[in-house]
C-alpha cells in the first residue's frame, strides 16, 4: 500500500470536488455524508495498510518517499510533489483520517437538517485533504501548503454558521481573528523556511536534515531558524502568545472544533517540530524556550478553564492547556512523549468535544453549564463515554491520557528537573477539578433547566456510536506507550516505533543520569493521587457544597474576575497591537497611501493606457489596402536596419 | 522499418479526409456523422503520433522529419481539432448552416499544418503553409450568407497571399544564395552564408510571411477584422493551430539561430515583434467592446510573448514556446468556446457587457471562463502562468531581461481587460434578458481544455522536461 498512499490524500481532495461542485443539487443529505465520510473512511483504509506494511519492515527500511512528479523547478530549487511515509507520518495519518471518519459519521447526525449540508462537508473533506499534504509532504513547500490549507479551512468552518452570532459579535468576526493570528504564526514559518533555504540549499526534508546533522552544535542560525518556526507552531497550536484565536474558534460546528481545534490542526505545530527536531535539538536555546512556554501555556489556560461557564470554552482552554504538555515533552527533548500525547489526546478530546456536542444539540444550542444539570438520566450513553473521556484526560490509570501524560511528568522531571514537574503535576490537579466541575455541572445534580419547555433527549445512533468508538479508543489507546519500568523488556513500544527517526536529535542532546525506578512510581503515584483528590473535592463541590464555590469567589474576587476574563488577554492586544495598527493603518495607509499613492498612480496610469489604447485603435480602419501598407512599411523598416547594420 | 510507418500520422488524416469526402457525399445524415468520424481521425492521428514519439527520423530524401517535437506539435493540432469539432457540433445547429466541407476543410487545415511542423525543406513548409490558409480562407467565409463572413474571408485572403509572396520571395532568395532548398543544409551551413545580405533578407522574408501567420505585429492588421467575421470556432482553431503551425516552421526554419550560440543575428527583429506585439495587443485590447475582438488582440499579445522565446535563441526559449503554445491552444479553445456557446444566433451576445452577471445565469460556464481567463493573464496556479514563467526564464539566461521586463509589464496590462470579464461575471447584474441554450458537447469540449489548462498548470516540470529532451 506504500506506493498508493497518494490515494490516502486524493480520496479527500476527491470528496471535496464531488460535494463541492454536485453537492447542492444532491437533495439527499444522506448521499453527501456518505459521499464525505467514505473518502475518509477509504483513505484510512490506504493508511492502514500502508501502516501494516511498514511494520513488515525491517526497521532501517521504514522510511520511504514515494514521488509523483516535479512540481517546481526553477534554478537551485527543486520542489516535488512527494509523499514521505515513515513512522511519524504514519502516525499522524492514522490519527487524522481514523478520528477524522469518526466525526465525520458523528457530523452526519450533528448537521442534518443544516442548510449548508453539503458544504460542510466539502470543507470537511478539503481540510483532511489540506492536513494529509501537511502531514505526508516530503519538504517544506508542500508543509507549508498543507499549512495555509487548514488554515483556510478552519477559517472557513469557524464562520461557517456566517448568520449566527457569536459572543459580542458574529462568527466571521471570530473566523477572521482566528485567521489573522494565523498569519502571524505563518508570518514565522515562511521566515523559518527562508533561512532553512539559504542555510541548506534545499527544502527538502531529507536533505535538510542530513546537511543539519553533520554540521556542528550551537551555530547561531539553528537558533533563528527554530525561533521562526516556533513562531509558526505557537500560531498553529495555540501556545503564548498567539493561544487568543482557538477560544473564538469554538464559533463553528462543534465537530469542527472536535477534528481542527482539538484533535488534528493545533497539533499540526507539534508535528512539525517533532519532525524537525534535528534543527530544535540543535539551538538548546529554543529548546528551553519551547518548554517554558508550553509549561506557561499548560498552567495559564487550565487556570482560565477552572471558570469559564461556557461548556465548550472549558475545552477549548483545556485543549490549550494540553498543547502545553505537548510543547513541554518537546522542549525537553522527549519527541515521542509529545507525539504520544497527541495520539491519546487526539482520542479523549474529540470524545469530550463530540460528547459536549451531543449535549448542545440536545439542549437546542444551549452551551451555558449554568443552565444543563442532571442529564445523565436523559443522555447515559453520551455521560457514561464523557466520563470516561473526562477520567482519561484527568490521569487515571489505566485509561490512555495516563500514560501520555505521565511519561511527559517523568520526562520533564528527569531531563527538565524538579520545577518542571511541579507546575506540570499541578496543572494535572486543576485539569481534572475542571473536567469533573464541568462533568458534575453538567450531568448530576439537579436540572437547572425549565423541564417543561426543554426536553434533552439522548442523541441519535450515528452519534453515540462515534462517542463508544472513541471512548473504547480512550481507555485502550495508552496501551501501546506503556513505560518501560512496567512492561519490561519490550522497552516502550510507542518510543521504540519512533525511536530511529528521533535518534540523530537525541544524541545532539546532552543526556542526564538515569533516575531510580522507585522515583518514578513514586512521582506517578503522586499525581494519580493528587488528581483523584482533585476530582472527588470538584464533586463535592459541586454536588454537595455549591456554597464553597461562592465563598471562594467573593474571597478573591479579584482573581476570579480575572480568570473569567482570561487574564484581559484580548484587550491587552486590543489596545496595544489591534487600535493602534487599526488607527494608523485608516489615517496613513489608507487615506494617504492608499487613496493617494497608490490609487493615484494606479489610475493615472489606467487612465493612461486608455487614452493610448483609444487612440492607438483608430489605425484599425478596416481598410484591407492600408493594412497591407502597415505591412510594408514593416518590412521596409527590418530591410533598412537589415542594411545598415551589416 | 519502412518510412512509411514513420508518417502514420499523416497517413490517418489523409485517409481520413478521403473517406470524409466519400461520407458526404453519399450519405444524406452526414451532418451527424461527419463530426463524429472527424474527431476520430483527429484522435487517432494525433495518439499515433504521441505512440511514435521517440522514433526521431528524417525520411522521404530529407523532406519530412517525424518523432520528437514534430509528433508533439501533430498531438497538439490534432487534440486541438479535435476539440474544436466537439464545439462545432452544436454551434452548427444553433446557426443552421451546416455545409458538408466543414469538417473535411478542419481536417485538411490539420494536416497542412502536421506537414509545416514536420517539413525539412523550404518547399515542404510552404506546401503545409497552402493547404493550412487556403482551408483557412474557405472555413472563415463558410457561413456564406453572412456578410461579415464574406469580408472577413476575402481580407483574409488578399492579405495571406500578400503575406505569402513575400514567404515566396523569401525561400528564393535563400535558393539563390546557397543553392538548396533543404533546411538540414541552412542549418548545417548557416555560418557559412551569414554574412551574405540576400541571405538574411531572404530569411527575414520567410519570417515575415510566417508572422503574418502567427499574428505578430506589424501583420497583425488582419487579425481582429478575421476573427471576428469568421464562425467562432473556426476563429478557436485559427488562433491556436495556424498560429503553432506557423511558430513550428519559424522554429525548424531558424534552427541555427535557436540553437547553436552566438548566431543569433535574428535577435534584434525578433525583440522589435516581440515588443510591439506584446504592448500593442494588451494595450488595444482593453479599448474594445467586442469579446472576440478582445480575444484577437489578445491573440496579438500572445505571440509577443512567444517571440520573446525566439529573440533568446536557446533551447530554453524553444522548449518555452512549445510549452506555452500547448498551454495557449486550450486556453484559447476554451475561450473562444465558452464565447461560442453563450454566443446566440445571428451574431448577438457578443460584446463584453453580455457576460454581466453570467455567474448567476450559469455558473459553471462562468466557473470555466475565470479559470481560463485567470490563466490567460498569467496567474498561477494554470497553464498560462507557466507558459510566460519559462519564456521569460529563457530571455533572462539570454542576459535579455530587459525583454522580460517588458513582457511582465505588458501582462500587467492584460490582466486589466482579462479581468474585466471576471469581474462583470461575478460582480455585475446582467443588462440584457437572453437565454443560453445548453450546449453539452460544447461543455465537454470546454471541460477537457480547462482540465488540460489546470493539469499544465500543476505539473508543468513533466511536460517541459518531456519538451526539452526532444528540443536538444
Amino acid at each position: 500500500m506504500i506506493q498508493y498512499i497518494y490515494l490516502a490524500v486524493l480520496l479527500p481532495l476527491l470528496g471535496f470536488l464531488i460535494n463541492g461542485i454536485f453537492g447542492s443539487r444532491i437533495k439527499n443529505e444522506k448521499v453527501i455524508g456518505i459521499i464525505g465520510s467514505g473518502a475518509i473512511g477509504l483513505s484510512f483504509i490506504v493508511m492502514l495498510g500502508a501502516f501494516f506494511q511498514t511494520l513488515g519492515l525491517p526497521v532501517d527500511q521504514r522510511q520511504n518517499i514515494v514521488k509523483l512528479f516535479t512540481w517546481i523547478s526553477a534554478g537551485g530549487l527543486n520542489v516535488g510533489v512527494a509523499y514521505q511515509v515513515d513512522q511519524l507520518s504514519l502516525i499522524m495519518g492514522l490519527i487524522v483520517t481514523g478520528v477524522g471518519f469518526i466525526i465525520h459519521v458523528y457530523s452526519m447526525g450533528y448537521m442534518h437538517g443544516d442548510k449548508s449540508y453539503w458544504r460542510y462537508f466539502a470543507y470537511l473533506n478539503l481540510f483532511i485533504f489540506a492536513m494529509m499534504n501537511l502531514i505526508l509532504g516530503d519538504n517544506f513547500v508542500l508543509l507549508f501548503l498543507g499549512w495555509e490549507g487548514v488554515g483556510l479551512c478552519s477559517y472557513l468552518l469557524i464562520g461557517f454558521w456566517y448568520d449566527r452570532k457569536f459572543e459580542k459579535g458574529t462568527t466571521s468576526e471570530a473566523a477572521k481573528k482566528a485567521f489573522v493570528v494565523n498569519r502571524i504564526g505563518d508570518f514565522g514559518f515562511l521566515l523559518g523556511m527562508f533561512l532553512i533555504y539559504l542555510t541548506f540549499g534545499s527544502l527538502n526534508f531529507n536533505d535538510v536534515f542530513s546537511r543539519a546533522v553533520a554540521m556542528p552544535i550551537e551555530t547561531s542560525v539553528f537558533t533563528f531558524i527554530a525561533l521562526f518556526l516556533f513562531i509558526g507552531a505557537t500560531g498553529k497550536s495555540a501556545q503564548i502568545p498567539l493561544f487568543v484565536w482557538l477560544p473564538d474558534a469554538m464559533a463553528g460546528p462543534t465537530p469542527v472544533s472536535a477534528l481542527i481545534h482539538a484533535a488534528t490542526m493545533v497539533t499540526a505545530g507539534v508535528y512539525m517540530v517533532a519532525r524537525c527536531s534535528i534543527i530544535f535539538a540543535s539551538a538548546p536555546a529554543i529548546m528551553t524556550l519551547v518548554a517554558v512556554v508550553g509549561l506557561l501555556t499548560a498552567f495559564f489556560a487550565a487556570t482560565v478553564g477552572l471558570v469559564q461557564n461556557d461548556i465548550k470554552k472549558v475545552l477549548a482552554y483545556s485543549t490549550i492547556s494540553q498543547l502545553g504538555y505537548m510543547f513541554l515533552a518537546l522542549g525537553v527533548g522527549a519527541f515521542s512523549a509529545g507525539i504520544f500525547h497527541v495520539m491519546t489526546h487526539a482520542f479523549f478530546k474529540a470524545l469530550l468535544f463530540l460528547g459536549a456536542g451531543s449535549v448542545i444539540h440536545s439542549m437546542h444550542d444551549e452551551q451555558d453549564m449554568r443552565k444543563y444539570g442532571g442529564l445523565k438520566k436523559y443522555m447515559p450513553h453520551t455521560y457514561i463515554t464523557f466520563v470516561v473521556a473526562a477520567l482519561a484526560i484527568s490521569g487515571i490509570p489505566p485509561l490512555s491520557g495516563f500514560f501520555s501524560k505521565d511519561e511527559i511528568l517523568w520526562k520533564a522531571f528527569s531531563s527538565g528537573g524538579f520545577g518542571y514537574w511541579l507546575v506540570g503535576a499541578f496543572t494535572a490537579l486543576m485539569t481534572a477539578f475542571y473536567m469533573f466541575r464541568l462533568v458534575t455541572l453538567t450531568f448530576e445534580g439537579k436540572p437547572r433547566f425549565d423541564e417543561h419547555n426543554v426536553h434533552p433527549h439522548e442523541s441519535p445512533k450515528v452519534m453515540t456510536i462515534p462517542l463508544m468508538i472513541l471512548a473504547v479508543l480512550s481507555i485502550i489507546g495508552g496501551f501501546i506507550g506503556i513505560p518501560e519500568i512496567f512492561s519490561g523488556e519490550h522497552g516502550n513500544v510507542f518510543e521504540n516505533w519512533l525511536a530511529p527517526l528521533f535518534a540523530p536529535a537525541q544524541t545532539k542532546l546532552m543526556t542526564y543520569g538515569n533516575h531510580s525506578a522507585f522515583l518514578e512510581i513514586l512521582l506517578m503515584a503522586v499525581s494519580v493521587i493528587g488528581a483523584v483528590c482533585a476530582i472527588l473535592f470538584a464533586r463535592y463541590v459541586y454536588l454537595k457544597n455549591i456554597r464553597i464555590a461562592g465563598k471562594t469567589v467573593k474571597a478573591s474576587k479579584g482573581l476570579y474576575t480575572l480568570l473569567l476574563n482570561k487574564y484581559y488577554i484580548d484587550e491587552l492586544y486590543e489596545a496595544v497591537f489591534v487600535k493602534p495598527i487599526g488607527r494608523f493603518s485608516e489615517a496613513f495607509l489608507w487615506k494617504i497611501n492608499d487613496n493617494k499613492i497608490i490609487d493615484g498612480a494606479v489610475n493615472g496610469t489606467a487612465s493612461l493606457v486608455s487614452v493610448i489604447s483609444n487612440n492607438i485603435r483608430k489605425i484599425q480602419t478596416g481598410v484591407a489596402q492600408f493594412y497591407a501598407l502597415i505591412m510594408v512599411a514593416g518590412i521596409v523598416a527590418a530591410l533598412f536596419w537589415l542594411i545598415i547594420s551589416l | 522499418m519502412n518510412e512509411f510507418y514513420y508518417i502514420i500520422p499523416f497517413i490517418i488524416l489523409a485517409a481520413g479526409i478521403l473517406i470524409s469526402l466519400v461520407i458526404e457525399m453519399y450519405f444524406t445524415s452526414s451532418e451527424k456523422i461527419l463530426p463524429w468520424f472527424s474527431i476520430l481521425t483527429f484522435l487517432a492521428s494525433g495518439f499515433s503520433a504521441l505512440f511514435l514519439v521517440n522514433n526521431v527520423k528524417v525520411v522521404f530524401e530529407n523532406m519530412l522529419m517525424s518523432g520528437g517535437n514534430v509528433n508533439f506539435f501533430i498531438f497538439i493540432f490534432n487534440l486541438g481539432a479535435a476539440l474544436v469539432t466537439l464545439l462545432s457540433i452544436d454551434y452548427i445547429k444553433k446557426y443552421h448552416t451546416y455545409y458538408g466541407e466543414y469538417y473535411i476543410l478542419l481536417m485538411s487545415s490539420v494536416l497542412g499544418m502536421s506537414l509545416m511542423a514536420g517539413a525539412k525543406d523550404l518547399i515542404v513548409i510552404f506546401m503545409g503553409l497552402e493547404i493550412m490558409s487556403v482551408c483557412f480562407y474557405a472555413l472563415a467565409g463558410i457561413n456564406r450568407n453572412k456578410l461579415k463572413a464574406n469580408e472577413a474571408s476575402l481580407k483574409y485572403f488578399l492579405l495571406g497571399s500578400f503575406a505569402t509572396g513575400f514567404l515566396v520571395y523569401g525561400m528564393a532568395l535563400v535558393y539563390g544564395s546557397m543553392q538548396n532548398t533543404s533546411l538540414e543544409y541552412l542549418f548545417l551551413n548557416f555560418t557559412k552564408f551569414n554574412t551574405n545580405i540576400l541571405f538574411l533578407a531572404g530569411l527575414l522574408f520567410i519570417l515575415f510571411g510566417l508572422s503574418f501567420k502567427i499574428a505578430a505585429f506589424p501583420f497583425h492588421m488582419w487579425v481582429p477584422d478575421v476573427y471576428q467575421g469568421s464562425a467562432t470556432t473556426v476563429s478557436a482553431l485559427m488562433s491556436t493551430g495556424g498560429k503553432a503551425a506557423a511558430f513550428s516552421a519559424i522554429i525548424v526554419s531558424f534552427a541555427s539561430v535557436l540553437t547553436v550560440v552566438n548566431t543569433n543575428v535574428f535577435a534584434p527583429y525578433f525583440g522589435a515583434i516581440a515588443v510591439f506585439s506584446m504592448l500593442f495587443g494588451s494595450i488595444v485590447a482593453i479599448a474594445q467592446t467586442d469579446i472576440k475582438r478582445m480575444m484577437a488582440y489578445s491573440s496579438i499579445a500572445h505571440a509577443g510573448y512567444m517571440t520573446i522565446g525566439l529573440a533568446s535563441g536557446n533551447s530554453y526559449g524553444v522548449s518555452g514556446i512549445i510549452f506555452y503554445l500547448a498551454a495557449y491552444t486550450f486556453m484559447n479553445i476554451g475561450a473562444f468556446g465558452i464565447i461560442s456557446i453563450v454566443e446566440g444566433k445571428n451574431d448577438t451576445n457578443l460584446t463584453i457587457k453580455s457576460y454581466a452577471g453570467l455567474a448567476n445565469k450559469k455558473p459553471i460556464l462562468a466557473g470555466l471562463l475565470a479559470i481560463i481567463m485567470f490563466s490567460l493573464a498569467g496567474l498561477p496556479p494554470f497553464a498560462g502562468f507557466f507558459g510566460k514563467y519559462y519564456i521569460f526564464i529563457a530571455a533572462v539566461k539570454a542576459k535579455l531581461t530587459w525583454l522580460a521586463i517588458v513582457g511582465v509589464i505588458s501582462s500587467a496590462i492584460s490582466v486589466y481587460f482579462y479581468i474585466r470579464i471576471i469581474v462583470l461575471m461575478y460582480f455585475k447584474e446582467s443588462e440584457e434578458d437572453f437565454v443560453i441554450e445548453n450546449s453539452n458537447t460544447g461543455l465537454l469540449s470546454v471541460i477537457i481544455a480547462v482540465l488540460f489548462v489546470i493539469l499544465l498548470g500543476i505539473a508543468p516540470n513533466s511536460v517541459i522536461n518531456l519538451i526539452s529532451y526532444f528540443a536538444k
